[in-house]
């Protein structure tokens, strides 16, 4: 139930954020630091989560398949595949790799 | 139908249905494409997210109400990681930040009014920001804007639950590779945002500041750090003021075809669509 309730403020505060920037005067898009954060917490957050979910078990680190999987995302990435493609590929290698016994 | 400056001055009276016909419309073309495309991998946030441990109800609320795709797989991901529902909470709601500059980007572009602005704001994502943008006239930033929102939101949807009815029953998800594909998943949204050595570097010290402090902070806080970590080299920095910032996607075929606005005067012919031929009568 309780994530219900985080799930329903990110969801209300997604929409604020949203909200804000129809309602601030334009004046402040020429100040370069708020874009600049949104820019390199964007970049930040994201690194942070292909890697969480590539190398963390709860507090612990692991090398399993989940690094594979990073590896061939990356390989059709640097290939221009579609997102689509890319996400099966990674899918796809986590999965064979179990196969193979790497966990 | 191509926009010559006569047309172009007509078409910029406020949408009316007969003013330009919107199947000749550039944006309205680039916008119907971004959208399958788009719509299209919500199947993967909806199997990602029931195997996370969401139900198909809070799946669908993410979808339906957040309607952001990085915030969405943060907040899946994070719960995938153990991590608690605020640790998800934090995650998606700093990664909606640049929704905020979107908007403000959008509502100088787009002047909108009354319900608009509430129903638009709830549109403003990557997506519907560069299609609109990479348009130099207003009535097709217009049309672009709405076209890519309702499309993708729509889609999105759709496919999200389709996503969650099919991940909900395929029993033990890393048999599948499933938690391989969230990480596929990051890595493709961070990927188009890579553009220089600034951004690079960013995600490098970001990736590296998560992995030490994953054993010493519960699942979920890692995020965070990276999170501090990356606000502070936004706010000590002095690159060029938008490295980054723009939508992660490219709906333009040729290079140079997106323009932030201020930059619209050479933004003269669209591409991939080339307009006039097609709409020749």
């Amino acid at each position: 139930m309780s994530l219900w309730i985080w799930l329903l403020i990110a969801c209300v505060l997604a929409y604020a954020w949203k909200l804000v920037g129809y309602f601030v005067p334009a004046k402040f898009l020429e100040d370069p630091r708020a874009s600049r954060i949104a820019g390199t917490m964007t970049i930040g957050l994201l690194a942070s989560l292909t890697v969480v979910n590539a190398v963390a078990s709860g507090q612990a680190l692991a090398a399993d398949a989940r690094l594979g999987a990073m590896a061939a995302a990356a390989v059709a990435l640097a290939f221009r595949a579609p997102f689509l493609v890319v996400v099966i590929a990674g899918a796809g290698t986590a999965a064979l790799l179990r196969l193979l016994g790497w966990n | 139908m191509g926009l010559e400056p006569a047309q172009a001055a007509l078409a910029r009276v406020p949408a009316g249905p007969q003013a330009v016909k919107l199947r000749a419309s550039p944006a309205v073309k680039v916008g119907i494409s971004i959208s399958i495309a788009t719509g299209l991998y919500g199947i993967s946030f909806g199997a990602l997210s029931v195997t996370s441990g969401l139900n198909l109800w809070q799946t669908m609320a993410l979808s339906l109400l957040l309607f952001s795709g990085g915030s969405q797989f943060a907040f899946i991901g994070v719960v995938a990681g153990g991590g608690s529902g605020i640790a998800a909470m934090s995650a998606a709601t700093l990664l909606g930040m640049r929704n905020g500059i979107y908007g403000m980007q959008l509502n100088a572009l787009l002047r909108p009014t009354g319900w608009r602005k509430y129903v638009g704001a709830q549109l403003t994502i990557d997506e519907s920001t560069a299609t609109s943008t990479g348009q130099a006239d207003p009535a097709e930033q217009r049309r672009g804007f709405w076209t890519a929102g309702i499309g993708i939101y729509v889609l999105w949807n759709i496919f999200t639950l389709i996503g969650a009815l099919a991940g909900s029953g395929l029993g033990d998800p890393r048999q599948w590779g499933l938690d391989g594909a969230a990480v596929a998943a990051f890595l493709a949204l961070l990927w188009p945002r890579l553009k220089g050595r600034e951004p690079v570097a960013i995600a490098v010290a970001c990736a590296v500041a998560t992995v030490i402090a994953v054993p010493f902070v519960p699942p979920g806080v890692p995020i965070l750090v990276a999170a501090v970590v990356a606000a502070l080299a936004g706010w000590l920095s002095h690159g060029r003021r938008d490295e980054g910032l723009e939508p992660d996607i490219e709906p333009y075929a040729h290079p140079g075809g997106r323009h932030a606005r201020g930059n619209a005067a050479d933004a003269g012919s669209q591409p991939g669509d080339t307009p006039d031929q097609a709409a020749a009568p």
